[in-house]
């Protein structure tokens, strides 16, 4: 064990330059968020990840953004057990009618402000299980969206730019 | 004696692919539980149709037959109360198709949580169903205590609800609520052609993604006779171990992080994003996604994809080594996986558990050397088993199947004939039927499909290795300490997606 943390020590570090924030992502943003909610967190966000009948593709991606390439928690945001901790919602999946209920639930026991972040193509408006009979068709159809990033699944560095872009602006940096 | 000889029969059906399909009454269908029940075949599917049920059913010999039970009175004697493997298949055939299991002792729903606003979404009628809770299984005893969590867990993970009886640390019984990602792939699947039924296919489970391609273009190409060429087989196979790979690296640190051992984690974690960005470099698409297609594969390997994934298998070669000494070096690791969270050989067995569920069990199934499909039927490969079926046996059984997808992906590359990639799908003009199962990371995936006659799909059942998986996890916790769960669950590593459909 003491060679691999002696290595870790004496190589560089893996982790890569942040992607820009994502253009596409601020002007929703700017559309969605409210003025009175920016600025009032510091540069921190706490994000829920809720699965509404994703198939699992969107929670790797977003579990690979805790490795050491994408290391998300330098940028202040970490991912935590409870929605009652959450700043933020990570929702993925075409709600399927069997998780409606829950996923309301968890959003009604986040506080106040908080936003919610639909990943992936499915999230946004069912994609390919739109129009079945076990699915709702997309989380704004459940609860409020704030900002979609699409992509089947999106890759990590999407994910980030995107939540890059929503830090930036709930904490009032973008002009 | 072959399978069939056992089980008095009707005609077979002649246009279902790779192995027969027989019509049976109920002379016949009877036989077919009384030899699961007696653990002389083993239950690979169950699924239902408008007015039929079908059993996969696996003989010793790796014999593999299909019995269909005509049921137009809307009845079938059931399985699971002589097989208790088939007790969620059965109760999905019912939810689904409205069809009722005769003598079933558990009768509860299973993917219906009533909340689909209509009752047997594939079936003829849409009778209402009795509503109320769900009724969990009793457990009763002086200073027991009930846990409920789910289906909304702490990490990021699939959601389902689990409702543990303890007293005091310990677990005196689990039982398992799923079904909250049924997506209702099966009937989304119907009418559908090839392209979009493949992308669906796809997106049964994430994880295996590949797999679930591998296995559905495999069905359909049985089902229209037609073989791809052999490049197309090598870059499948490639692309499947690259996911095993993947997959068993997130698997190995995520059992480790869940004992508190957060360098494992940290390095697999280095070691997958490695093989997803070497498999976004072949095939354009960090999870292989809809790459493999029924003719053969949509994309060729990129030009610097062989180089990049050389490259790759040198440095997991260097990297990999070292961890699994640290794993087998790590008192206090050891101290969490070894004797925790035993599978009984016997329900191994008698499940039909695949993946590594099984073979750290001492059941030496894997598709790919039993069924020997193309192209591992070429290759060389070795399939670990362990008889303790604790945590650590599941552990060791990723650790060799790593080293030994290497060793393919080395045959793989030195043998990748030259060629064409696909070939056009024409159809059959008629009805026509394809089974096939592929090695997932996890096991067996199973694929049964029928397809009309301008080869759109009629109806297409897609069976994921944790459906026999799930099942032992309650099994395996008993006499747990709570705290233990995660580690568990973590080592079955089982689908939601893929059990919900």
């Amino acid at each position: 064990m003491r060679r691999i943390l002696f290595e870790s020590l004496t190589h560089g570090p893996l982790t890569e330059q942040p992607p820009a924030a994502d253009d596409a992502a601020i002007a929703e943003l700017a559309k969605n968020v409210e003025k009175a909610a920016q600025a009032r967190l510091g540069r921190s966000l706490s994000i829920r990840q809720v699965d509404a009948g994703s198939c699992n593709a969107c929670e790797l991606e977003i579990h690979a953004l805790a490795n050491a390439f994408y290391d998300l928690e330098r940028f202040g945001l970490r991912f935590v057990a409870s929605p009652r901790h959450a700043d933020v919602l990570m929702v993925t999946g075409p709600v399927t009618k069997n998780m409606r209920e829950a996923l309301k639930r968890t959003y009604n026991a986040t506080p106040d402000p908080k936003w919610v972040v639909a990943v992936g193509g499915c999230a946004a408006d069912g994609g390919i299980f739109k129009g079945s009979y076990a699915c709702v068709g997309g989380v704004s159809d459940v609860v409020p969206v704030d900002l979609h990033i699409p992509g089947c699944p999106p890759s990590p560095r999407a994910l980030l730019k995107g939540l890059l872009a929503l830090l930036e602006h709930v904490t009032g940096e973008h002009r | 004696m072959s399978l069939l000889d056992l089980i008095p029969h009707q005609e077979a059906i002649a246009a279902h692919r790779p192995w027969p399909r027989v019509l049976v009454g109920e002379q016949g269908w009877l036989k077919a539980i009384d030899l699961l029940a007696a653990g002389d075949v083993t239950l690979l599917g169950f699924w239902g149709e408008v007015s039929a049920v079908h059993l996969v059913l696996l003989g010793a010999a790796d014999e593999i037959a299909i019995v269909s039970l005509q049921c137009e009175t809307g009845k079938f004697p059931s399985v699971a109360a002589r097989h208790a493997p088939a007790l969620r298949l059965e109760r999905t055939i019912h939810d689904l198709f409205g069809l009722d299991a005769v003598g079933a002792t558990d009768t509860r729903p299973w993917l219906d949580h009533g909340v689909w606003g209509r009752s047997t979404p594939l079936g003829k009628s849409d009778a209402p169903r009795d509503g109320g809770p769900y009724q969990f299984l009793s457990s009763e005893g002086e200073g027991l205590h009930q846990i409920a969590v789910g289906p909304v867990h702490a990490g990021i993970i699939e959601p389902g609800h689990f409702r543990f009886a303890a007293n005091g640390e310990h677990v005196v019984r689990l039982e398992e609520r799923l079904g909250f990602v049924h997506k209702g792939i099966e009937s989304l699947m119907a009418g559908t052609p090839l392209d979009a039924a493949a992308k669906l296919a796809g997106r049964t489970s994430g994880d295996s993604t590949v797999a679930y391609s591998f296995a559905f273009a495999r069905a359909v190409e049985a089902a229209l006779r037609i073989n791809v060429p052999p490049r197309a087989t090598y870059l499948r196979a490639l692309m499947a171990e690259l996911e095993r790979l993947a997959n068993h690296f997130g698997d190995i640190g995520a059992i480790c992080n869940d004992a508190s051992f957060a360098l494992m984690h940290a390095q697999t974690g280095i070691l997958r994003e490695r093989v997803l960005r070497a498999a976004d470099t072949c095939f354009g698409h960090r999870l292989m996604m809809d790459v493999v297609v029924p003719g053969g594969v949509a994309r060729d390997i990129a030009p610097e994809g062989p180089a990049a994934i050389r490259e790759l298998a040198a440095e997991i070669r260097k990297i990999f080594p070292r961890l699994v000494e640290l794993y087998d070096n790590t008192a206090s690791l050891q101290d969490r996986t070894v004797t925790t969270g035993i599978v009984k050989r016997e329900y191994a067995q008698k499940f039909g558990a695949g993946g590594y569920v099984g073979r750290a069990a001492g059941r030496a199934f894997d598709a790919r050397r039993n069924l020997a499909y193309a192209p591992y039927d070429e290759l060389s490969f070795e399939v670990p088993v362990l008889e303790a079926g604790d945590v650590n046996a599941r552990v060791w059984i990723r650790i060799r199947e790593v080293e030994q997808s290497l060793a393919l992906i080395d045959q793989i590359l030195d043998r990748l004939p030259t060629g064409a990639i696909n070939m056009a799908l024409k159809p059959g003009g008629a009805p026509c039927e394809g089974i096939a199962l592929t090695e997932a990371f996890r096991g067996d995936v199973l694929v049964c499909l029928r397809l009309d006659g301008e080869g759109h799909i009629d109806r297409c059942h897609l069976r994921d290795a944790s459906w026999f998986q799930w099942p032992l996890l309650e099994a395996a916790i008993e006499d747990n300490i709570v705290a233990d769960f995660p580690l568990c669950n973590k080592s079955f590593n089982c689908s939601y997606s893929g059990a919900d459909l």
